[in-house]
């Protein structure tokens, strides 16, 4: 089953790259506006061995690492107490809940007044991004966790610190998890649109710097790297959602 | 050890119902009374059932008894001593999904000892209750991956190794099929013969009842709690219909729930 589906979807990129070529060959198009799959490739290639690839994705990797651990860091810690407390979480939510809808990006101005040009801006919008989901789906997980359990640590006389360790976090697990899927997934459309406006690196400039150079085969090669460091992050979310300890709440 | 003492308790709750029409939470504010002037008192080593129709407040008395909750008047005495708050003495047994999930069936066995520092003894301590309950072989198997009836076992297995002067029961065998519940409560006779502990089950199955109880206790709505409080002076293992009395108390249990008892 899972060699017919890895079959299915190979299948239908090779289609998609076929019909790029036959559009390309027969569409008449200039290479500076569509260009062929064939010189994609080879631009690929070249940005490839001259090591500017690798570095811009190491640059882009390492800003959505830093700032999406920051909101991780920060946000469930957050999320867990607020979904103990409900005297704290009807005075915090308020202020979260209408932050959450302004997108990272109108953030930028400020961002880049704040903490000027490079790294930190763009770490910057990454955590606000990934910050406000993973509150409020934490928040979410703590209180619907089933009051049973907490009746059997209570049981069991378990301290504040194993009800945290034991129940908590197990508890809200899965659900994290899914979050954290979603979340790197905004983290890593965000950080693209960041790069493009306050730094030199990473796979925005890329894109941004072969855009002023009219080279769109570049722009394309950092469009499909893109794509697939996204796929790779989802699959890496969906492996740890899958161990077998982690996943206690899936059907039997 | 295990005495039960309750005396002239009383549960009420403050029902805030949500008014949509102010859009205000507190508008109606309605006092519901569960339970009124309850008074029972259970013997050290009873096995005591409790019947009663759905709402009768006695899921509540069993949380009030295990210390998940307060009684609103009136006092709770085990061995002379107030339940303020659970502990490891009084074990629940829970209706659903009392494993810990995200932990595996050693681990679930494991809670009430983690705090023995001999782990020779802890380790042959879990096996020995493990075995007890015919799950060796599944140490390291997640309730997920569990049948019910080998996840009520393993939560049996849960609550008696720590040796608890009490065993409270809530529907321990609801949702389990036919087969599955009369050999739990074949278990659960021969478990409480072993260990010699107060158990407090609450059931909807007059038959379990019969079967399992030293004490039967039937409840009704507030103000009549308890309707009835009686002892059952029958060897085990029982069978309903060859013992004379319990036939009779059958239906007359039947009649009190409210049922024409005939088929």
């Amino acid at each position: 089953m899972k060699n017919k589906s890895l079959l299915l979807s190979l299948l239908s990129f090779s289609l998609l790259i076929i019909l790029w070529a036959v559009f390309t060959h027969f569409g008449n198009f200039s290479d500076q506006v569509f260009p062929s799959p064939i010189l994609v490739l080879n631009s690929a290639i070249e940005l490839f061995n001259n090591g500017t690839l690798l570095q811009h994705v190491v640059a882009s990797l390492y800003r959505v690492t830093v700032g999406f651990y920051l909101a991780v860091l920060l946000g469930i810690p957050l999320g867990i107490m607020l979904g103990r407390m409900t005297l704290v979480r009807q005075l915090v939510n308020p202020i979260i809940q209408f932050l959450r809808p302004i997108s990272p990006l109108a953030w930028i101005p400020l961002a880049m007044l704040w903490f000027g040009i490079g790294d930190k801006p763009a770490i910057f919008l990454i955590f606000l991004s990934s910050f406000f989901p993973l509150v409020v789906a934490t928040t979410m997980a703590v209180s619907s966790i089933n009051p049973v359990y907490f009746h059997v640590a209570s049981n069991f006389n378990f301290s504040q610190q194993e009800i945290i360790k034991k129940v908590i976090i197990p508890a809200i697990l899965p659900e994290v998890l899914t979050a954290l899927r979603l979340t790197i997934a905004i983290a890593w459309l965000v950080v693209v649109a960041a790069e493009m406006i306050a730094v030199q690196s990473g796979l925005g400039y890329l894109i941004l710097d072969a855009r002023n150079a009219l080279r769109m085969d570049i722009v394309m090669v950092g469009m499909i790297v893109i794509g697939m460091i996204g796929v790779m992050l989802d699959l890496i979310m969906l492996r740890l959602a899958a161990i077998d300890s982690i996943a206690w709440n899936k059907e039997s | 050890m295990g005495r039960i003492l309750i005396q002239d308790v009383a549960k009420r709750y403050l029902n805030r119902r949500y008014n949509e029409r102010t859009n205000d939470a507190h508008t109606t504010k309605k006092t519901i009374t569960v339970l009124e002037h309850v008074s029972l008192e259970f013997q050290d080593g009873e096995m005591v059932c409790i019947l009663g129709p759905s709402g009768c407040g006695k899921s509540t008395l069993l949380r009030m008894v295990a210390g998940f909750e307060s009684a609103t008047s009136g006092k709770i005495l085990i061995d002379d001593q107030p339940v303020i708050e659970p502990s490891s003495d009084y074990i629940f047994v829970f209706q659903h999904n009392g494993l810990l999930p995200w932990m595996t069936v050693w681990e679930n066995v494991e809670l009430g000892l983690r705090h023995l520092n001999n782990e020779q003894e802890k380790t042959d301590t879990i096996q020995e209750y493990i075995d007890m309950v015919e799950l060796e072989g599944f140490e390291s198997y997640y309730p997920h991956q569990l049948s019910g009836g080998m996840q009520r076992r393993a939560e049996l297995a849960r609550a008696i190794v720590v040796n608890p002067e009490l065993l409270i029961m809530d529907e321990p065998f609801s949702g389990l099929d036919f087969l599955t519940h009369l050999k739990m409560r074949e278990e659960v006779v021969n478990m409480h013969q072993f260990i010699k502990k107060t158990i407090v089950v609450v059931t909807h199955d007059i038959d379990d009842a019969l079967v399992m109880a030293d004490r039967v206790v039937v409840m009704g709505n507030a103000p009549n709690n308890v309707v009835l409080d009686r002892k059952l002076d029958f060897p085990h293992p029982r069978n309903i219909e060859k013992v004379d009395g319990l036939r009779e108390l059958r239906d007359e249990l039947y009649l009190m729930l409210g049922v024409n008892y005939a088929v």
